[in-house]
């Protein structure tokens, strides 16, 4: 691939290529020198206009792994409307050196709209745009999925694994990211939460909408994903009301419970302890949050390989 | 004294005619024939509409020059065909004065090349507060007869019906934006599935569909003329049909636009194509070119609306809203609506510019080529490629990479050629 944009362009053939070289550099982690040569003398810039410390490192942590020189460009503030433009940015970090620029926008659509205005020659991905997609997030939640619940896991997809996400689906990219990936492996999807943190035509999507999670977790799902509520992207008076809210979609330790044993329990982070997750739930042996980010720099490593065997 | 002999033109698409022109007015073809001065404009295969009346266009100027100018507005009307234009009041300061609407007025007159109507705010400084000096812009040297706060609705319902009501005194209209603010804080595009999968905030229908069905009961109310800008929906259709069966006095426009382009274009993230009221859904296109067809929907305006590649040249919720129209609208209206066959050109010299000119009071306009009647035709071949647009400063057309069909050939102003085989007739620029 030239950029990584969103996952609806993913087909499965490429998605079980990514998680099976994920799937090879996350042995890499493990060594005394956890360091491979095969992006010597390229260089990623990590173009970042809203802060995310913990994507940043990661990517960083990805591409230091393979060897690559990392330049970080955090354009401070989070307005749109101020400073310098995305095109005058990423043709100067592009004229630094940049092969690989990594983007985290406030705005959905800015990674497309930076791969295909003709701005900058560099490959993109997109760690982030606005309430759009995450496509990195998917992979590695995808990765996790397939690493934990999978026997023979190499070469293989998520036929079969019920995942349920659960919270602000609306103004989540990393559930837009997910319904298309997860389906495209083969997985079920439910999306779960309040009908005013739905997206307008959910019920095209290819998943399950539902609003009762109780009734989600008697249908024993595999994993369950929890998101905190975007309330800084929520327009307007409609901010459902917290005691609502957790009373009827915080993952309970009663709650968890009720799940089989096997079941995961993941988030993208950070977690708003108390609210969408009890806290000694999120800290309980069934949360694979922290497996989640290990599988967050192999899959980036991936990415970053793709891209760099794409260009040749 | 200029006089003109054109020759051949198929009037309104009915059988070729010769026209004469004298001393800027329509006289009988034999008169200027025999005149040793006369320019003979062959006009073969060519039709003859009236001057083109644009009731929504917006010039920047003052304080956007740097988009477009009331001179660069112009010349890309005449490119366009146009003869009239009504100057938007959205701009810096806002057009909201006697003296600021006469002065578009007098820019427009020095550039020579269509008629400048000022459109007056409705709202001081379109804050949607107070309302402006109506009667003092109405009775200017502008003339003015149409009122909006165009880019914003007028949202108050109490300040909507003083409006209409003053509005009626002075015999003018309210133009207005249809956008309910609640209903559309940070919207980028149509509400719905696309506008969800692409995580862009969406704009509901019931947006502007609410907005016009309150303000044609307010002008029923008042027994005033409501004008509603840029009707996106079908579902604005349904309201304006009902109010007009009621014998409510409402006129309703549409971009050409509206007609052609599609959501669709919105996956691009391409701030092209951004534009308010939004671009809709196919089934919104095709029953805007029905309520065209059936006279539900009056006119076709542009939303003429230039901007700096600056304001394009960035993410989509980052970009400003607006398409240039000016040299387009025609083209679109003929490849759209006339060479499919759904209207005539008889139809488009109505809908193009005798209603237009009714509606905004603009006089010369309500008998095409009559003698004795100002001089304002379009001479365009509707089937040849359509030329690109080249007249404004900005460049935001959405239309690039498509095939339209229709040329302008000829403008003529008040008897002079402002266009000619094409080109501009270039104007001395006058300093003001």
């Amino acid at each position: 691939m030239k950029h990584l944009l969103d996952t609806t362009t993913l087909d499965r053939e490429q998605a079980v290529r990514l998680l099976d070289t994920a799937a090879e550099f996350s042995g890499v982690a493990n060594r005394s020198m956890p360091k491979l040569p095969t992006l010597r003398g390229v260089t990623m810039v990590n173009l970042f206009f809203e802060d995310s410390t913990r994507t940043r490192l990661s990517f960083e942590a990805a591409a230091k792994r393979l060897s690559a020189d990392v330049m970080t460009f955090q354009v401070q503030g989070s307005s749109v409307s101020k400073g310098e433009s995305l095109k005058d940015t990423a043709q100067t970090v592009e004229a630094m050196g940049a092969d690989i620029i990594v983007m985290r926008h406030p705005a959905s659509g800015a990674a497309h709209r930076l791969a295909h205005s003709g701005w900058v020659e560099a490959s993109i991905v997109n760690a982030g745009d606005g309430t759009h997609q995450h496509p990195t997030q998917a992979l590695l939640d995808a990765a996790t999925l397939r690493h934990r619940l999978s026997q023979d896991s190499r070469g293989g997809d998520l036929s079969g694994l019920h995942v349920a996400i659960v919270g602000d689906i609306a103004h989540s990219r990393v559930a837009r990211s997910n319904v298309s990936l997860l389906t495209t492996l083969g997985a079920r999807v439910s999306v779960v939460g309040p009908a005013e943190l739905m997206p307008t035509g959910v019920e095209d999507w290819p998943v399950e909408v539902r609003s009762d999670l109780d009734s989600v977790i008697e249908d024993a799902p595999d994993a369950l994903m929890m998101l905190r509520i975007q309330r800084e992207r929520i327009k307007g008076e409609h901010q459902p009301a917290s005691g609502d809210y957790v009373r009827n979609f915080c993952l309970t330790r009663d709650r968890a419970n009720r799940l089989p044993s096997h079941s995961l329990v993941m988030h993208p982070g950070p977690m708003n302890r108390g609210v969408e997750i009890a806290s000694d739930v999120a800290d309980s042996p069934r949360s694979v949050v922290l497996e989640q980010v290990r599988q967050g720099v192999a899959v980036r490593m991936a990415v970053l390989f793709d891209l760099w065997g794409g260009e040749k | 004294m200029t006089s003109y002999l054109i020759q051949g033109a198929s009037l309104l698409g009915a059988k070729a005619a010769d026209l004469g022109v004298l001393g800027g007015a329509f006289v009988d073809a034999t008169k200027v024939a025999g005149l040793k001065k006369t320019r003979v404009i062959d006009a073969t295969g060519l039709v003859a509409l009236p001057g083109l009346v644009d009731l929504h266009t917006h010039v920047r100027q003052p304080g956007g020059e740097q988009a477009e100018t009331v001179r660069t507005g112009s010349r890309a009307a005449a490119l366009g065909g146009y003869t009239a234009v009504h100057a938007m009041a959205n701009t810096s300061p806002v057009s909201d004065t006697a003296e600021l609407v006469s002065a578009v007025a007098r820019w427009g007159a020095e550039a020579g090349y269509v008629e400048v109507r000022p459109v007056g705010a409705v709202t001081k400084g379109l804050e949607g507060q107070e309302l402006a000096p109506l009667g003092a812009m109405a009775r200017s040297a502008a003339q003015v007869r149409v009122f909006s706060d165009d880019g914003k609705c007028v949202h108050d319902s109490s300040l909507m019906r003083r409006a209409l009501q003053q509005a009626r005194s002075l015999d003018a209209v309210i133009a207005q934006h249809a956008q309910d603010p609640g209903l559309t804080e940070g919207a980028q595009m149509n509400d719905g599935p696309l506008a969800a999968a692409l995580g862009l905030a969406g704009w509901p229908a019931v947006a502007e569909e609410s907005i016009i069905a309150r303000d044609v009961l307010l002008a029923e109310s008042v027994g005033a003329r409501l004008h509603v800008c840029h009707v996106s929906t079908a579902g604005s259709i349904e309201v304006i049909r009902w109010a007009k069966a009621r014998g409510i006095s409402v006129t309703a426009e549409v971009t050409p636009h509206h007609l052609l382009l599609t959501e669709e274009l919105v996956s691009t993230f391409d701030p092209l194509f951004k534009v308010n009221p939004p671009l809709r859904r196919q089934e919104d296109v095709l029953a805007l070119r029905e309520a065209v067809v059936s006279g539900v929907i009056d006119i076709v305006a542009t939303d003429h609306a230039p901007h700096p590649s600056e304001v394009k040249d960035c993410s989509f919720p980052e970009g400003a809203f607006g398409m240039l129209g000016l040299e387009t609208a025609l083209p679109v209206v003929l490849s759209t609506l006339v060479n499919p066959g759904m209207v005539s050109l008889k139809d488009v010299a109505r809908f193009m510019s005798t209603t237009p000119a009714a509606i905004g009071r603009l006089e010369g306009y309500s008998s095409p080529f009559a003698l004795g009647e100002p001089a304002h035709i379009t001479l365009v071949d509707p089937t040849t490629e359509a030329s690109e647009p080249r007249g404004s400063l900005s460049h935001n057309n959405p239309y690039r990479g498509r095939d339209l069909e229709g040329r302008v050939v000829h403008t003529m102003y008040r008897g002079d050629l402002t266009v000619t085989d094409g080109e501009l007739v270039e104007r001395p620029e006058v300093n003001a």
